[in-house]
Formats: structure tokens, C-alpha cells, sequence
């Protein structure tokens, strides 16, 4: 047990806390402070990991620790955390305490909804510091249960039947990981789950020909490969505000931190080969995705389509397996998980107000709702990769490095990604043209209230983080870059 | 010349003040702060072009000075974006250029948006535009120029769309954008080329004129072209959507819906030059490594400047008029770069459209100004509600028609001096194409002494109010930039911008001199009898050639073009069946597993049904049939 693991004790602590706790003051006061808390001990880890980097500590993971948990199957709870962990990180704490003050007046059953919000974190932020296949993959598995409550309890609209076909489908990508992380533990030979020392030995290559595509699949589930991403649209729709803002926010990047750390890095032989099926779907997920946002009404819908697009743009920059590209993927998961968050934030702040999701009943916001309208604008033009706000950073590192693969299938399948930053300046300024601007649709909607101080507190930060992630990109990427290294050089080899 | 660095940072920092402080501050102070801010800027604009051309030219030639230039994002090991500030001739000059007309803007803005709603929004997304477009002109590389690049259009997009009550200038804005984010995808997808292929950004590297950053290009075809035509071809796209060329001009004609001085500023003077920038700024290698695509530059400006031209000719909405006549003069600038050579005074064509850049922004904002002064007088855009206005508004009228002289090209005024040379190096590159744009220049002529007499003579129209005079805040801009027109020709240009750095004295050519304002003096005349007074003369024109009247007045049906492309097209046979596909089809399979999963599930149920009589029989059968089998083989 080490430091790193006080990342799931925080949240373990706030269940044991909220257990106690009498009224919505008590349950909102410890949700607040556990979700402080674990956004400065990020801030404190990260400030140890880039000065023990600086004083010239190169080991591939840092603050390791090793604990024998099951021996006859090495199974070890092991942690260990580089440059990429502390991106992920970053974001999952940024995201639950802006999730936690987004549900600030959640209803029914304020208490049930903060304990599962708490093993949730729990599930993500275990999976994001693990280093040994098994941990990782259990706390994968804790971090998907909650949601199907999450989602059947406090959800809207037909939620009972987008819980199970969310749990269900992703369940079906976990059963392809089990049998792919099994697989690759046998066939290493490696007498041990840990990723680093896997990465040593050599898969054979028959055995990596059908466990790096199950492994691939599994986590692509969850990244919203095409065309297994149909939970994504009607499970965002019907979640509460702060599971939507986690959910698309960080679980989604489990899928695409997974592809990458399991899949890319144990088994780059199959990768290198294979890779031209997956930039096939994740290059159909990309245009696919735009193109349906396109013509939806529901704005979750938008987003959760917006979504599939661009985490299709993830798994397609890791795939194009090179340093750059794979920098931008990272980035892009940062800038996703960021500015989607902010999205579903402001668009549960909106339905709670005007009761409606459909753009159609929608008109003229911005003039009685300005804060949020002002916010949702932000979060439309980072989303369409505005320079200066993080999506434009990320794209673009995504783009030059894919760009750097010479032959006309690469060169093809990036010049249609990159296209699709002109749809997504078609729907996002549709929507931002249909609910904000012109004139007041329904007359009802003259007397709404805007912001209040929690949702204002959420709504800033998220931009904050944007607007620092796309204004001052370098160090984070330098962050990324360094850590990318090893990954490489297996792909290299 | 570090201090140049304030020059940028100043717009920015008045951005974040006056979109923070939102509606706490009086709308005043706002707006003082915001011209304050740019009264600095500007005199800092005009102190560095002061010390850039005294210092700048030790060795015959100006030298490009990195003010400043810091790693922004690093992509691999030789691609990196930087921002910094580079000052070169022309990055001075358009520092000059946006940062005068961006001040006129601004003192003109606190009398014509005097009580808007908004008035601090407003402020904002000016300083936002100016420091987006100042970090454009002094990129130091093309990526950093991409990324203003975008911002401009976003602020231009923000700035369209003020009025957001209005579904007009929402619709606009939303055009804007998504026209010019198309034609930058063929930027971007440019830069992608030519950086792959030459391993840099940097503008200092690109146009050094050393052959061996290219080397990699030689000899690489794609379809039959060469790679730097590709490069060069995709990178002109983006100018040519910023800069609203033939067929992606649609957005500019409907961006007027925006507030008036913002046409002034954004879709006259500086925003829609970025394209002629660009050009300019690559103009070595387009040069070089790609003359046909340059020469195409020549011909699809050739081809625009005629098209709007004639389009404007039977335009009724003023600002209309004056949208398509940016077009059209817009059209003459990337004429004058395409049909340029290289230094001295094959380098003339570069200098002219440069030269016609700077004048243009002075008379055209002028005539936007104005035009801004004239609604503001008779609250409408339409020509037939005007008529007569000189008496009332005799400052706007004498700076208009100054500014409608200069683009006439009628001499001395500074219009005639950069056309003229224009014309000149065209005539030296191809006569026809020379003789085609003296015509269009005739064309030009004629258009703006139509709306110089619709406006200020013929029939006085009946108004609620007497039309007046605009408050000094408007006043004063004018006659700034009408001085500025009447003696702008007479910097010696050449002195300061060439493409070799190298000053070079100009020579007024007399015949083209002699022809140009030949055919601008006879479609004034024209113009005059058609228009001065009341006639039916236009009237019958218009149902004699009907056809062509009515195909320039609906703009030549490109609109509808792109609104079939658009509606009937992409959204209706791709992106629906599209939404259609993966509800009905995807969704559906995934949903099929789990419905075929239920329905063996609820045949197979039975054999779980805990009825102990059901076991028995089925452990029974299954002993037969075992021992059945045992028996049989």
C-alpha cells in the first residue's frame, strides 16, 4: 500500500462518511470535500511525479508499489502511475468535483446517488493507477456496475431499457477482455499480470493474431468503436447530468487508455498488422458519428453522437501508431473528457430548466439565460477546435501526426477525418443557431432563472481547464510525449 | 523590438476585461476603455513601422526581424508551432493598415452603437477581432497563421451574429462560418503537404529561397500534378473562402447583416485581405515551386472581380453594393499577385496588390462608414427609401464621393495610383487579361456612381424624420479616412514594399494611366445619365436584357447552388439515412442479440420449471435414450 492508493481510499472514506450523513447539507459537504480533496492530491501527485522526472527518475512508472494478492495466479495488486496516468487523473478529478456540484440538488435519494457516485470514482480512478491486468480489469468491473443503477434510478426518459443495454453491451466488451487478458497472461509466459513485465516478453504471434483484436474490441466497446457504440446515444440520453458528464467524460476514456496500454503496448506485432481493420471503423466512427449529430433533436443525442466522433478520432490516432499521433490521441481524450463534460453539464442545467431536450422547443436562451448560454457557446466552439481552447491542440497533433503515415491508405483515411471538423462546425453551430439565438420559442421560458452558484462553480472550471489545456498545451504534452517512449519502442521492435 | 509584443497582447487583455466585466461596467466606460486601448495599439503599430523602415534596411534590402518567438506545441522533432512576431515590410504595413482602421472603427462605433444592448459584448469581440488579426499579419509561421487564422473567423462569426435576436444574422453567421471552415480544411490539409514534404512551418525557411528544403518535393506527382501544386493549391483554397473568390464568396454578401462598422472593419478592409496575405506571404514559393497554381490565382481573381462586378451593378441594398465591390476589388489584388515576378520591376504586379490593399481598406471602410451613416440617418439599407441626401448630410456626402472617386480609380486619389499599377503589370503579363480588367475597372465606375446618385440625388424620399448629419463620434472618422484617401497615392509605395525587399522607384505608366481613367470617365458619364436624375432608361434596360438582369440580381443562382448542396444533399441524402441506418440497423442488430437471447431463454425456461414430476420424466427419457444408445452401438 502506497501513496497512490489513497486515490480510491479518498472516495472509499466518502462512502463510509455518507453512510452517516443525516441531510442533503451533510451528504453535499462530504461529497464537496472529498471531491476537493482528491482534486489537491492529484494536483500534489503531479507536482512529485514532473520534479522526480526532473531530477532525472526515468523508470517507465513511478511510485510503484507491489502486494502479493492471490499467489497461485500472480495476481498482485500493483500500481504505478507515468505521464499518461497523471493526464487521466488530472481529469477524473477535475471531472467528479465539477460532477459533484452539478448534482447538487439531485432528487430522489441524495445519498444512494453519492454512494454510487463514489464507487464509481473508485472503479476509475483504481483502474487509471493499476498496472497489473487483473486490478485494472476488476476495477474496470466496479466502475461499470454503478452505472446501471446510476442510470436506471436517477436516469430519464426510458431509462430502465438504456441501463441494461449500456451494462449489457459493455458487459459483452468486459467478457472479450477477460478472455483477452487471460490469454495474453498465458501465452506470455510472463508468470505475472504486471503490464511492465509482459511488455518484456514476446506473445507469440499466432496467439496475439485473435487476443489483440478480442482485447481491442473489448476496450473499444467502451471507446464507442463503430459499431458497437449504440449504447452510447440512448444511455447518455436517459443518465443524470453527472453520470453523463463521468461517463462521457472519463469512463469512455477507460476504452481508449485501455486500447492503448493493453492492446497497443503487450501486443504491437498484431497492432502493426492489424491495425488497418480498426483505422477502417474508428475512421467510419469519426465521419459516422458527425455526420449523425447532424440531424438530431435531442441535444444529448447530439453530444453522445458529437462523441462518437470524437473518441473515434482517440482510437484512430493510436492506431496510426506513432509518437505524435498518439500524443494527440491522449490530448484528445484530456480535451474531450473536458469540454464533453462541460456539454452535459450545461445541457442537464438547461432540461432542468426549460424541461425539454429537443432543439425544435427550444429558442432565444442566450437573452434569459446568459451564463449558460454564454458557457454553451464556449463549449460548442472548443468542441468544433477553436484555437486557444483544447480541442484545436488536440486535433491538430492527432492530424499532423497521422499525416506523417505516407502511403494513400493512411493519407485517404486522415484527409476524411480531418473533414470532419467542417460537419462539426455544422451541428454544433445549428444547435447554438436554434436554441440560443433568435427569438424566444416558448413563452414560458421568459422567467427562468439563471445560473446558480454551484452550477456557476462547475460550469468555470471545466472551462478553466479548457482554456488552459488549449492556451498553454506544452507542458502537457511534454508530460504525454516522454511517457510515450516505451510504448513506442514495443512497436518499434 | 520586443515592445511590439503589446501590440498583440493589448487587444487581448481589453477582451478578457471587457467579456469578464460583461454588463457591470456603463456601457461608456467599456467603450472608452476598448478605443482607449486601441488609440495605444495603434500608435504602437505606427512607432514600429516608423522604426522597421528607418532601421530595418542596412543592406540595400529590408530584413526580416523575429521580434519575438516562443514553442507554443511541439508536434515531432522539426515541426513545431511557435508564436512569435514577425516583421517584415508587409507584415508592417498591415499592421498600419488594421490597426488605423480598427481605431476608426472603434471611436466610429461609440456614436453608432451608441444605446445598443450590448454595447460591452460589442467592444469585446472588436478587441478579440483586432488581436485575432494582428496575430495573423505577424505570424512567424503558417501554422501560427492558421491559428489566428481560425480565430478571425470565429470573432468574425461572433461579431456577424451580434444581433442574435434576429434570424437573419444568425443565419448569416452560421454561413460565414461554415463556408470559410470549409475552404480551411483545404488549408489545413495544405499545410499537411507542404510541411511533410519540407519538414517546417517557418515562413523564414520557406522563403528563404534556398532549394534544398524543397528537394524532397521534386519529382513527387499525385493524379498527374506536382506535390507543391497540391500544397500550394490546397493552402490558396483557404484564401480564396477567406477572401470570398468565386464560388466561395457566397458568405460575404449575407455577413452585411452584421452591425455596419463590423462590415467596415472585418468584411472590407482586414479579414477578407487575409487571403491576399497569404499569397503575398508565400508568394516565393507559389512563385517558384508552383507558377500555374499562381497563375490561376490570376485568372479565378480576373474571373470573380468580373462576376461581382456585375453583380453589384443591379444590387439595391447599399451594403450589398459595397459587399460585392470588395469582392470585385479583392479580385483585383490577387490579379496583381498572380501575373507578378520576382523583384524590381517584375515585382511590380506584388507592390500594386499590396499598394491597392492599403488604399482599399482606407475607402472602402470609408464607404462603409458612410453607409453606416447614411442608415443611421434613414434606418433602412435600401436604396429606393434614399435619394437627395446631400443636403442634409453634407460630411458624409463629400467624404463619399471622394471615396467613390478613389475607387473609380479617378486621379489623384489614392484608388487610381494602386489600380493603375495593377493594370500596368497586367497588361505587361497577358494584354487580354490586362484590356478584361480595364473593363471590369469601367464596371466599377459605373456601379458606385449608380449608388452615389441613387443616394445623394434623384427624388427626394419622404421620411419620418429629417435624415441629419451623423454625431462627431461618426464625423470624425470620416474625415480621417477621407483625407486619407485623397492623399494616400502619393506614398512612393515601392520605397517601402516589394517582394525582395528591395525598394524600387515607381513610374506612372501614361497609357494604361490614359485608358484606365478614359473608361472610368466614360462609365461615370454613364452613370450620370442614367442615375443623376429620375429616367426610365434603367428601367427598360432591365426588361430588355430581363434574363441577365434577373440572373445578377439573384446573384447568379450560386446561393441556391450551395442551399441544394447543402439541405437537399447532405443533409437530406446523407446525414439522415445516415441517423436512419444506425437507429434502425446497428441499433437494431445489437438489440436483435438480446431479443434472440429472450427467446431462447423462454424456450429453454421449461427445463427449469422445479416440477418435480417434469424432472422424473426427463430423467427417465434421458435413461432410455442413453441406454437405447448403449445398446445400439
Amino acid at each position: 500500500m502506497n501513496f497512490l492508493s489513497i486515490f480510491v481510499l479518498i472516495p472509499f472514506l466518502m462512502m463510509v462518511a455518507l453512510l452517516f450523513a443525516k441531510n442533503r447539507n451533510q451528504i453535499n459537504f462530504i461529497a464537496a470535500s472529498g471531491s476537493i480533496l482528491l482534486l489537491i492530491f492529484t494536483g500534489l501527485v503531479t507536482y512529485l511525479f514532473v520534479t522526480e522526472r526532473a531530477a532525472g527518475n526515468v523508470a517507465e512508472m513511478l511510485f510503484r508499489a507491489d502486494t502479493v494478492w492471490y499467489a497461485p495466479f500472480n495476481i498482485h495488486y500493483s500500481v504505478g502511475i507515468d505521464g499518461i496516468s497523471i493526464a487521466m487523473l488530472l481529469l477524473t478529478s477535475i471531472i467528479v468535483f465539477t460532477g459533484v456540484f452539478a448534482s447538487w440538488r439531485i432528487d430522489p435519494l441524495p445519498k444512494e446517488f453519492f454512494l454510487w457516485f463514489c464507487l464509481l470514482s473508485i472503479g476509475v480512478y483504481g483502474f487509471f493507477i493499476s498496472i497489473d491486468l487483473f486490478t485494472m480489469f476488476m476495477y474496470y468491473e466496479i466502475a461499470l456496475i454503478p452505472m446501471y443503477l446510476l442510470i436506471g434510478i436517477w436516469g430519464t426518459g426510458k431509462k430502465e431499457y438504456a441501463a441494461m443495454k449500456l451494462t449489457l453491451m459493455l458487459m459483452g466488451g468486459s467478457a472479450l477482455l477477460m478472455v483477452g487478458i487471460l490469454g495474453i497472461y498465458y501465452f506470455s509466459g510472463a508468470q505475472s499480470m504486471n503490464i511492465l513485465d509482459i511488455a518484456q516478453k514476446h506473445i507469440p504471434l499466432s496467439a496475439q493474431y485473435f487476443l489483440f483484436p478480442l482485447t481491442f474490441m473489448g476496450f473499444g466497446v467502451l471507446g464507442a468503436l463503430f459499431p458497437f457504440h449504440t449504447w452510447s446515444p440512448d444511455g447518455h440520453a436517459s443518465a443524470p447530468t453527472a453520470v453523463s458528464m463521468l461517463h462521457a467524460g472519463v469512463l469512455m476514456k477507460l476504452g481508449g487508455y485501455g486500447a492503448f496500454r493493453v492492446a497497443m503496448y503487450l501486443m504491437p506485432e498484431a497492432a502493426h498488422e492489424m491495425a488497418w481493420i480498426f483505422l477502417i471503423l474508428t475512421g467510419i466512427s469519426v465521419v459516422y458519428g458527425a455526420f449523425s449529430a447532424v440531424v438530431q433533436t435531442d441535444l444529448k443525442y447530439i453530444n453522445a453522437y458529437s462523441s462518437v466522433s470524437h473518441c473515434g478520432l482517440v482510437l484512430f490516432a493510436i492506431l496510426m501508431q506513432n509518437e505524435t499521433a498518439m500524443t494527440g490521441a491522449i490530448m484528445q481524450m484530456l480535451s474531450h473528457g473536458l469540454m464533453t463534460a462541460l456539454f452535459f453539464a450545461l445541457i442537464g442545467m438547461i432540461y432542468g430548466r426549460t424541461h425539454t431536450r429537443l432543439i425544435t422547443e427550444m429558442g432565444g436562451l442566450m437573452k434569459i439565460l446568459p451564463f449558460l448560454g454564454v458557457s454553451y457557446v464556449i463549449a460548442g466552439l472548443a468542441s468544433l477546435g477553436l484555437p486557444g481552447l483544447s480541442g484545436f491542440v488536440a486535433e491538430m497533433t492527432i492530424f499532423v501526426g497521422s499525416f506523417q503515415e505516407v502511403d494513400t491508405f493512411h493519407r485517404a483515411l486522415t484527409i476524411s477525418a480531418a473533414a470532419s471538423i467542417v460537419i462539426t462546425a455544422v451541428y454544433i453551430l445549428r444547435v447554438v443557431g436554434k436554441i440560443l439565438y433568435g427569438k424566444v420559442q416558448n413563452p414560458h421560458h421568459e422567467d427562468l432563472s439563471d445560473a446558480t452558484w454551484w452550477e456557476r462553480i462547475s460550469v468555470v472550471t471545466l472551462i478553466i481547464a479548457i482554456v488552459a489545456l488549449g492556451s498553454l498545451p506544452l507542458w502537457i504534452s511534454n508530460l504525454i510525449h516522454e511517457s510515450l517512449t516505451p510504448v513506442v519502442n514495443n512497436l518499434m521492435r | 523590438m520586443q515592445y511590439t509584443l503589446l501590440i498583440l497582447i493589448l487587444p487581448l487583455l481589453s477582451f478578457v476585461i471587457l467579456g469578464l466585466v460583461d454588463s457591470k461596467w456603463k456601457a461608456q466606460v467599456a467603450g472608452t476603455l476598448g478605443t482607449a486601448i486601441l488609440v495605444t495599439v495603434t500608435l504602437l503599430s505606427y512607432y514600429t513601422a516608423w522604426e522597421y523602415f528607418s532601421t530595418a534596411n542596412i543592406t540595400g534590402s529590408y530584413q526580416r526581424i523575429i521580434a519575438f518567438e516562443t514553442e507554443w506545441v511541439r508536434f515531432t522533432d522539426y515541426l513545431h508551432i511557435n508564436l512569435g512576431i514577425l516583421l517584415d515590410p508587409i507584415s508592417v504595413m498591415m499592421l498600419v493598415v488594421i490597426s488605423t482602421v480598427s481605431l476608426m472603427v472603434h471611436i466610429y462605433s461609440l456614436g453608432y452603437m451608441h444605446g445598443e444592448k450590448g454595447f460591452e459584448r460589442y467592444y469585446a469581440f472588436l478587441s478579440l477581432f483586432t488581436f485575432s488579426m494582428l496575430g495573423l499579419v505577424v505570424a512567424t509561421n503558417i501554422f501560427q497563421m492558421y491559428i489566428f487564422w481560425e480565430l478571425v473567423g470565429a470573432s468574425s462569426y461572433l461579431l456577424i451574429g451580434f444581433y442574435y435576436t434576429k434570424p437573419e444574422a444568425v443565419a448569416a453567421s452560421k454561413k460565414a462560418f461554415i463556408v470559410t471552415r470549409f475552404a480551411d480544411l483545404g488549408f489545413l490539409i495544405g499545410i499537411l503537404v507542404l510541411s511533410y514534404y519540407t519538414k517546417t512551418f517557418d515562413f523564414g525557411i520557406l522563403t528563404s529561397g534556398n532549394a534544398s528544403v524543397f528537394a524532397s518535393t521534386t519529382g513527387v506527382t499525385y493524379m498527374g500534378i506536382s506535390v507543391m501544386s497540391w500544397a500550394m493549391g490546397l493552402i490558396f483554397v483557404g484564401g480564396a473562402g477567406k477572401s470570398a473568390m468565386f464560388p466561395l464568396h457566397i458568405w460575404l454578401p449575407d455577413a452585411m447583416e452584421g452591425p455596419t462598422p463590423v462590415s467596415a472593419l472585418i468584411h472590407a478592409a482586414t479579414m477578407v485581405v487575409a487571403g491576399v496575405y497569404l499569397v503575398a506571404r508565400l508568394f516565393p514559393v507559389y512563385y517558384v515551386y508552383s507558377p500555374e497554381v499562381l497563375h490561376g490565382v490570376a485568372y479565378l481573381g480576373a474571373i470573380t472581380s468580373l462576376f461581382a462586378a456585375i453583380i453589384a451593378c443591379v444590387q439595391t441594398d447599399i451594403k450589398r453594393v459595397l459587399a460585392f465591390s470588395t469582392i470585385s476589388q479583392i479580385g483585383f489584388m490577387m490579379v496583381g499577385l498572380g501575373v507578378s515576378g520576382m523583384g524590381g520591376h517584375h515585382g511590380l504586379g506584388y507592390m500594386a496588390s499590396m499598394f491597392h490593399l492599403t488604399t482599399h481598406a482606407m475607402f472602402k471602410a470609408l464607404l462603409f462608414l458612410g453607409a453606416g451613416s447614411i442608415i443611421h440617418a434613414v434606418h433602412s439599407n435600401e436604396m429606393s427609401l434614399m435619394g437627395g441626401l446631400r443636403k442634409h448630410m453634407p460630411i458624409t456626402h463629400i467624404s463619399f464621393l471622394i471615396a467613390c472617386l478613389a475607387i473609380a480609380g479617378i486621379p489623384p486619389f489614392s484608388g487610381f495610383f494602386s489600380k493603375d499599377e495593377i493594370l500596368a503589370a497586367t497588361f505587361e503579363f497577358s494584354p487580354y487579361l490586362g484590356a478584361a480588367m480595364s473593363f471590369i475597372a469601367g464596371l466599377t465606375a459605373f456601379y458606385m456612381f449608380r449608388l452615389y446618385y441613387g443616394i445623394f440625388w434623384g427624388v427626394e424620399h419622404k421620411h419620418a424624420h429629417t435624415p441629419h448629419e451623423s454625431p462627431l463620434a461618426m464625423a470624425l472618422p470620416l474625415i480621417f479616412l477621407a483625407t486619407v484617401t485623397v492623399f494616400a497615392g502619393f506614398i512612393p509605395f515601392g520605397e517601402f514594399v516589394t517582394n525582395d525587399g528591395a525598394p524600387y522607384e515607381i513610374e506612372l505608366n501614361m497609357l494604361v494611366a490614359g485608358i484606365s481613367v478614359g473608361v472610368a470617365l466614360v462609365f461615370i458619364l454613364l452613370a450620370t445619365i442614367l442615375y443623376r436624375k429620375e429616367s426610365k432608361i434603367p428601367t427598360q434596360l432591365a426588361t430588355t436584357f430581363a434574363g441577365l438582369h434577373a440572373a445578377a440580381s439573384h446573384r447568379f443562382y450560386i446561393d441556391e447552388v450551395y442551399l441544394f448542396i447543402t439541405k437537399k444533399i447532405v443533409f437530406n441524402l446523407v446525414s439522415t439515412p445516415i441517423a436512419w441506418f444506425d437507429r434502425h440497423v446497428i441499433d437494431a442488430t445489437m438489440d436483435g442479440f438480446a431479443s434472440i437471447t429472450q427467446r431462447i431463454s423462454v424456450l429453454i425456461k421449461g427445463l427449469q420449471s422445479g416440477d418435480v414430476q417434469n424432472y422424473a420424466y426427463i430423467i427417465l427419457m434421458g435413461a432410455l435414450v442413453i441406454a437405447g444408445l448403449v445398446i445400439y452401438f
